[in-house]
């Protein structure tokens, strides 16, 4: 078959597959992005003992394939069928696209909270103290001082590992998953015309380019943002202050 | 031809980096036994003009001679790549930063041109390079790595590394002018007994004293010219031209 | 429970070694094609010839934005194809063969590894002291010379914590290879798991082993950085 023709004819389902891709990513990203930063401050704030626990997590997470960790949680989870039919959770961890959401979360959780740990550590002390010195609480200085300075900090490392975190969602496709990738399998083993994986070859590159872009972009919004703050040009219009 | 006591022999040597000419024609004869002292305001092109002795800069145009045997460059290219690397090993050369090798010691350092650039026995450079660290005041330090040594020890050892050559002449590119104020005599302690025993050196610098004392004759470069040049004495004492009373005055 | 991990017929004790040896092989049959690329992509994107210079960038910023599954896929079905499509052409009479899962292996992750090894070879080159480059130069060094007694003795140092990182990336790779039925760690847990029923247990046992291997590696490594930064300071 030509090139031209397998796009033509499988391109719904391409296109399928790679918004699943997509979800799988954004939304396994987001819900590390939402637990990563209390497991930052621990990191950085909790006794030797206390953190231990989550170094251990961590150091699973970092020294163990993806691949063994989606197995462990898909696969693996069967043993306990009835415990978690009780549980009422066995309908969750039937579902490939769960196992899929939860493994990669879980992953990228300990990478998340190691590259926020290094920007919270970058925050230079004297902000901190300057925070202080105004009579800003424990919790305020974290949310308008703090974590603001870490994520720009952190930003460009946190954008790298969303990357990396695209491309293992393809494994995604192994436990049977219609991401992408499994998509693409399921062409090719249908054809057996290789252009399939060329064609889905070019979509991830696609996806990870329009991706660092769209990071470069947030990335010159906060410097802005600082920039704007460096200069006063906000001086004369009211300060965004909804959030406190 | 130049006569046989003649070493070291350059000629209108011109460069440019991109539209900037930083040398506008500077010749310079290095007889045996010479010590000449380059001097001249940053940006003069003095250090320029050293590296393109041993080709770390490549003349733009120009005609270097080392022991009668010239270097003929053309169109900002060296035509032939093993002579220059000949003429490199019998020129030593001590820089501003050092640049001793941070991975091997200081013993390492002073054997390794002539063991794998001579091809001397590792017994026989060891031997050398002992007696050299010696004669800098380095022996009990030759175990250690350059980075467990002050500057003025690093500058040593990159003396000695020098000498190992057996070189026919040094070029010494600001030798002091990386250091500590209180570690630059004993550098210029070393360097003035290579003078005294009659090696060829040709030395860019900012130590007047060093200059005026112990070389045996000046250059003064401005601009990518020689603006001056002569005997210590005379040159100290008379200035000829306005930029080199100047240079003189603020160097006071 | 003991005995399902013992050796001989009663457990898996065997299996599961056998599958180990197979992962611990292919890592290091790959180091060094992986190694070996890393230095052509950092040399081709450093070359004065712009051809070269694309050819490096192109290389090392598509394999490195490729999933490393489909990579593999691409390597064991496209070389496969590739293969059979010459020999046909070469002998029209001769049969089929199978491009074997270990070559594909190899291949494929030591292009993954080539093409992150070429940024940190690139970066390590770059960091080095132009000052002590010139003074082999000065003392008439060969350009031969200066790389192989100055540059890569030094590059080690710059290099070794990327590499190692990218070492411990290749071994967790490594797993993606069971998924082209080579009997490596991974597999053979599966097999175990298909017969005992018990797959948390031995997917455990596996990860566990990973992890082993990979807190072993940073320990190895750490030692040594230790020693590749033997007799230098660092201001920070």
């Amino acid at each position: 078959m030509h090139p031209i023709e397998i796009i033509t004819q499988y391109w719904p389902r391409l296109l399928d597959g790679t918004l699943l891709t997509i979800k799988l990513t954004l939304l396994g990203a987001l819900i590390a992005g939402l637990v990563s930063p209390a497991f930052a401050l621990i990191r950085v704030h909790a006794s030797p003992m206390a953190q231990a626990p989550l170094r251990l997590y961590i150091s699973f997470m970092r020294g163990t394939p993806i691949l063994a960790q989606l197995f462990l949680i898909f696969y693996g989870s069967g043993q306990f069928r009835p415990e978690l039919q009780e549980l009422g959770l066995w309908t969750f961890f039937r579902d490939p696209f769960n196992c899929a959401l939860l493994a990669f979360a879980l992953n990228s959780t300990a990478y998340q909270t190691e590259i926020l740990r290094g920007g919270i550590l970058g925050v230079p002390q004297g902000e901190i103290e300057a925070a202080r010195a105004v009579g800003m609480s424990r919790l305020l200085t974290l949310r308008r001082v703090v974590f603001p300075h870490a994520y720009r900090i952190a930003w460009p490392a946190l954008g790298n590992e969303v990357i990396l975190l695209m491309k293992a969602s393809a494994l995604a496709s192994i436990v049977t998953v219609f991401d992408l990738m499994g998509r693409t399998r399921q062409i090719f083993s249908r054809t057996f015309d290789f252009s399939v994986y060329l064609w889905a070859a070019l979509i991830y590159l696609c996806i990870t380019a329009l991706f660092v872009l769209l990071w470069r972009q947030a990335e010159r919004r906060l410097d802005l943002h600082i920039d704007a703050r460096h200069k006063v040009r906000n001086a004369n219009q009211p300060q965004k202050d909804t959030m406190t | 031809m130049s006569q046989p006591d003649v070493i070291l022999k350059a000629e209108d040597i011109h460069k440019s980096f991109g539209q900037v000419e930083v040398l506008k024609g500077i010749s310079l004869e290095a007889r045996n036994h010479d010590v000449i002292s380059i001097l001249g305001s940053s940006g003069s092109g003095k250090s320029t003009f050293l590296r393109c002795l041993n080709f770390l800069e490549t003349p733009t145009s120009g005609r270097v001679t080392v022991h009668g045997e010239e270097v003929l460059v053309r169109d900002g290219k060296p035509q032939n790549i093993r002579h220059i690397e000949e003429i490199r090993a019998r020129l030593g050369m001590v820089f501003q930063q050092f640049n001793l090798w941070s991975h091997r010691t200081v013993l390492e350092n002073v054997m390794e041109g002539p063991v794998h650039v001579k091809g001397e026995s590792k017994a026989h450079a060891r031997e050398r390079a002992e007696a050299l660290l010696d004669r800098v005041g380095l022996a009990e330090r030759k175990q250690m790595y350059p980075s467990q040594l002050s500057g003025g020890q690093q500058q040593r050892v990159a003396i000695a590394r020098a000498l190992a050559m057996e070189p026919d002449a040094i070029l010494f590119d600001e030798p002091t002018s990386a250091l500590d104020p209180e570690l630059v005599g004993e550098v210029l302690k070393v360097m003035q007994s290579l003078a005294a025993e009659g090696r060829t050196m040709i030395v860019v610098t900012h130590e007047m004293g060093f200059a005026r004392e112990v070389s045996s004759e000046v250059v003064f470069l401005h601009e990518g010219r020689i603006a001056e040049q002569g005997a210590p004495d005379e040159m100290f004492a008379n200035p000829r031209t306005d930029e080199f009373r100047r240079f003189i005055a603020n160097a006071m | 429970m003991f005995e399902l991990f013992s050796y001989g017929d009663a457990g898996w004790g065997d299996e599961i070694l056998r599958g180990l040896a197979i992962t611990v092989q292919l890592a290091i049959v790959t180091l060094p094609v992986g190694l070996f690329l890393g230095f052509l992509a950092a040399f081709a994107s450093m070359s004065k010839l712009a051809p070269l210079r694309y050819l490096g960038f192109g290389y090392t910023t598509v394999m490195r934005g490729l999933p490393e599954i489909l990579t593999l896929f691409v390597v064991y079905n496209g070389v496969g194809l590739l293969i059979n499509a010459i020999l046909h052409w070469w002998n029209p009479e001769a049969s089929p063969t199978e491009f074997s899962p270990f070559a594909a292996g190899v291949v494929a992750l030591g292009m993954v590894f080539g093409a992150f090894a070429g940024e940190v070879l690139r970066g390590a080159f770059q960091s080095l002291d132009q000052g002590q480059v010139e003074a082999g130069r000065a003392i008439g060094m060969t350009e031969r010379k200066v790389f192989w007694r100055i540059r890569l003795p030094q590059l080690w140092r710059f290099a070794l914590p990327g590499l190692g990182n990218l070492w411990i990336n290749m071994l967790k790779d490594t797993a993606l290879v069971s998924v082209i039925a080579l009997d490596d760690l991974m597999r053979m847990t599966k097999v175990a798991v298909g017969v005992t029923k018990q797959p948390f247990t031995f997917y455990l046992l596996a990860c566990m082993i990973y992890w082993a291997m990979c807190v072993l590696s940073e320990l190895v490594l750490a030692r040594m950085e230790k020693r590749a930064n033997r007799g230098i300071r660092r201001a920070s």
